[in-house]
């Protein structure tokens, strides 16, 4: 049977796991809401992965993992053009500017926190290709699952942990009157930051997660620290209640919603 | 004739019917329905869609009590029922601190709902485990401004002071005393 079907129904640690335990061999291609991964597997062992349009090629990838400078790495694509990833890595260890071990283990971090940020990924399809190994010229590694299947169960449990704690990303923010707190004076990371530009209850979690390009598990993290850090609350987008649409009170005049309040005080004070 | 409603919500088990079934005239209309998760079967049921509850003030005004289901399963209920609703009060089972955080989900959500007035009340006070009233004050991340009053459900009186101070939030916020 075609392994294919949505991250909805089956997550990226189920796959890993049925991949591992299988010890199938082959690409899966996930199709985000905006990238599209390719991860191949070796006899049920990550062998290779790239992330949509990111610059991967080895100069990227020993850059990222601080072997070389980013002049360096411009020097080598220049002068290696036309050669594939293999070949520029033997050039590197025969001119002696990188060992071997240099270059897998910056191969195998990359791949590695590649897998890392699919765990965030909780919408999208996915396709097995049994036929599909690592692309060629690419470096293969191999590395085994079970401690990202680990990983990937802890952020799983957080993710349900935020859905929990914030079931509907179609709530608004806004700040909570706390006139002693000085925004300014706390101690907030960049993401928290770059959401707190937005708060406002006319702005939906949804449309803060989409101007500051975060997934569903990134804006659910930071909006879960603002609210236990008792900065934000949740509301009504828009400002507007929902008891709004039908008022507690039948009438409007505000002496006889008093008379009606003290009526009814003095009811339960007889009980 | 005039009708109004309170709400009372908090997590599973936090003892709302029990809360409902002291002050009401009428017998308290539950949806329970018995308990199939293992997890939750601490009792035997549980609400299910709301528990109602009616206090007669005169001819013309009605006071309906309307409980939340507790379980997070039936949590479409509570948008419907927070609904032109005077204020609510929010039960937490101060004997059982695991569910503390989920009052707190409770209370934002109710709050995000309507902004109207709500006291904590904390439950099983009469209990040998229940934690400190100021201890829960920290542990919900409770405003000091906001009431948290120690209760025991069963007891009708403690379920009246409960609903007193709801009324007199409700009425402090529309800037009148009430002597």
């Amino acid at each position: 049977m075609a392994l294919r079907g949505n991250l909805r129904d089956f997550s990226i640690t189920q796959l890993l796991n049925l991949i591992n335990l299988a010890h199938k061999s082959g690409t899966l291609v996930i199709e985000g809401t905006s990238e599209v991964a390719q991860i191949t597997f070796r006899e049920g062992k990550l062998a290779y992965a790239q992330i949509g349009s990111e610059e991967n090629d080895l100069a990227a990838i020993l850059q990222r993992s601080r072997k070389i400078t980013p002049n360096q790495a411009r020097v080598i694509r220049e002068r290696t053009r036309k050669m594939s990833d293999k070949e520029v890595g033997l050039l590197l260890i025969n001119a002696g500017y990188l060992t071997q071990k240099d270059i897998l283990e910056s191969v195998q971090n990359y791949c590695v926190d590649v897998v890392r940020r699919l765990f965030t990924w909780v919408e999208g399809s996915f396709n097995f290709n049994p036929d599909q190994l690592t692309p060629d010229g690419k470096i293969p590694v191999r590395i085994d699952l079970e401690n990202l299947i680990i990983e990937g169960s802890r952020q799983l449990r957080e993710w349900e942990q935020l859905q929990e704690e914030i079931p509907s990303l179609d709530m608004a923010l806004k700040f909570t009157e706390r006139p002693g707190t000085n925004i300014r004076n706390l101690n907030l990371s960049l993401e928290e930051w770059r959401v707190v530009r937005y708060v406002n209850p006319k702005n939906t979690i949804r449309q803060i997660a989409h101007a500051t390009k975060m997934n569903d598990l990134e804006i659910r993290r930071v909006v879960y620290a603002l609210l236990q850090a008792g900065l934000v609350e949740l509301v009504r987008p828009g400002g507007v209640p929902l008891g709004g649409m039908v008022r507690p009170f039948q009438t409007t005049n505000k002496q006889e919603q008093v008379s009606l309040l003290n009526r009814l005080i003095n009811k339960i004070r007889s009980i | 004739m005039q009708t109004v409603k309170i709400v009372v919500t908090g997590p599973f088990n936090a003892g709302k019917t029990e809360f409902i079934q002291s002050v009401s005239e009428i017998d308290v209309v539950s949806t329970e329905r018995k308990i199939t998760s293992a997890a939750e079967k601490v009792k035997e049921s549980t609400t299910v869609a709301l528990d109602f509850g009616r206090i007669t003030v005169d001819d013309d005004l009605v006071l309906y009590l309307f409980g939340t289901p507790g379980q997070k399963r039936f949590d479409f209920m509570w948008e419907i029922l927070s609904e032109g609703m005077l204020g609510f009060v929010v039960m937490v089972d101060s004997t059982r601190p695991e569910t503390f955080r989920e009052a707190r989900t409770i209370l934002e959500t109710f709050r995000a709902y309507a902004p109207t007035p709500y006291v904590v009340a904390a439950n099983k006070q009469d209990c040998k485990d229940a934690w400190d009233i100021e201890d829960m004050r920290l542990a919900l991340r409770l405003d000091p401004k906001v009431k948290l009053l120690s209760c025991v459900a069963k007891d009708k009186e403690n379920v009246k002071k409960v609903l007193l101070e709801l009324l007199y939030s409700i009425l402090e916020e529309m800037g009148e005393g009430n002597s």
